[in-house]
């Protein structure tokens, strides 16, 4: 017996971070803008999706949207509501969503008619940080009723998003929202982020946050 | 709780990587994670006994070294570790950092195996 130290070297997820960069590429091709939507459970990320879908597509642009969930296609059946192409991706179980099951749910749909495809991903503020999906912008949402402390207690999620949206702000007087707190706190965590503060009931901060998608898309 | 999937993951590298050392068992694989990595070790060790068993694994011991974050700071022209995750500032001036250049690693570092020697 001898004994022997072989280097590995080698990223764990190296197997969903190739198929993402493989995406990413396909995705660049077809001039489609894709973003990630991250969040935990209740956030409102299905309604602001479902508003900003049908804004766009209003404006004249094709959006798509995959949506995860561990179990049913509602929310799949609310963001079709927009018109929007939309397939819902079920995990039956896992916490995240993988390039691979991207890469599957694209299957018969051309990305070069599409303008945008936005991922909802799997509600949940930890595991789906550590998983690329090809997607260009990362979206981390935070609705005024989570607790202005959440991208101090998750910060390992806050830290990776190119862009912060706050969510429900028509209700922020009644649950007690502390604003300067809240933008303070995501400052922390990944100083100098856009924020968008948006209501998807009301339509407040749509405008800004669709100029946003705009001028990213225009910029490509 | 994407430890699963995560320890699943370095039981495939890791077995592929023993194709070319046959009968070999390992002792220890050791794992470099960065603190933003989003992994728990506990849940990972949890985890790595289950997913090992019946496996050439099966009884190694899983070593994880966390690398802390580190970035760049661009008014001291170095980079700095960031002592608290609640906090991206550079410890030395305060100024918010943006620019990451350590502390997302998730990999296999290297394993220690013990080789059954050839016969002459």
């Amino acid at each position: 017996m001898t004994t022997r130290i072989v280097e590995l070297r080698q990223g764990i997820l190296k197997k969903n971070d190739e198929l993402a960069r493989g995406l990413r590429s396909q995705f660049e091709a077809a001039g489609v803008l894709v973003l990630n939507l991250v969040s935990s459970p209740g956030t409102g990320k299905t309604e602001f999706l479902q508003r900003t879908l049908r804004e766009i597509i209003n404006s004249g642009a094709k959006p798509a949207a995959l949506v995860g969930d561990l179990e049913t296609d509602n929310d799949a059946r609310r963001l079709a509501a927009s018109g929007a192409p939309v397939r819902q991706i079920n995990t039956h179980g896992i916490c995240h969503l993988e390039a691979e099951m991207i890469g599957k749910h694209l299957q018969g749909w051309n990305l070069s008619d599409l303008d945008y495809l936005f991922i909802e991903n799997v509600g949940n503020l930890v595991c789906p940080s550590s998983y690329d999906l090809g997607e260009k912008i990362r979206v981390a949402l935070l609705s005024v009723t989570e607790g202005e402390d959440k991208p101090l207690k998750y910060p390992t999620l806050y830290n990776s998003a190119d862009v912060a949206v706050i969510t429900k702000i028509d209700i922020a007087e009644a649950v007690g929202f502390d604003r300067a707190s809240a933008l303070k706190n995501i400052n922390e965590i990944r100083p100098g982020v856009r924020i968008f503060e948006t209501s998807a009931k009301t339509g407040a901060g749509m405008a800004e946050w669709l100029a946003y998608l705009a001028d990213l898309k225009s910029t490509r | 709780m994407h430890e699963l999937s995560i320890v699943s993951s370095i039981v495939d590298s890791v077995t592929e990587t023993l194709a070319a050392y046959p009968g070999a068992k390992v002792k220890e694989v050791r794992l470099r994670v960065g603190a933003l990595a989003s992994v728990i070790e506990d849940s990972l060790q949890f985890c790595y006994g289950i997913a090992t068993e019946g496996t050439a694994l099966a009884d190694s011991a899983l070593i994880v070294k966390v690398l802390p974050v580190r970035m760049h700071c661009d008014q001291c022209d170095q980079d700095v570790e960031i002592v608290s995750l609640q906090s991206f500032r550079c410890p030395r001036c305060q100024e918010p950092l943006s620019d990451l250049r350590q502390g997302r690693e998730l990999e296999i570092d290297s394993i220690e195996i013990d080789e059954v020697e050839e016969k002459v």
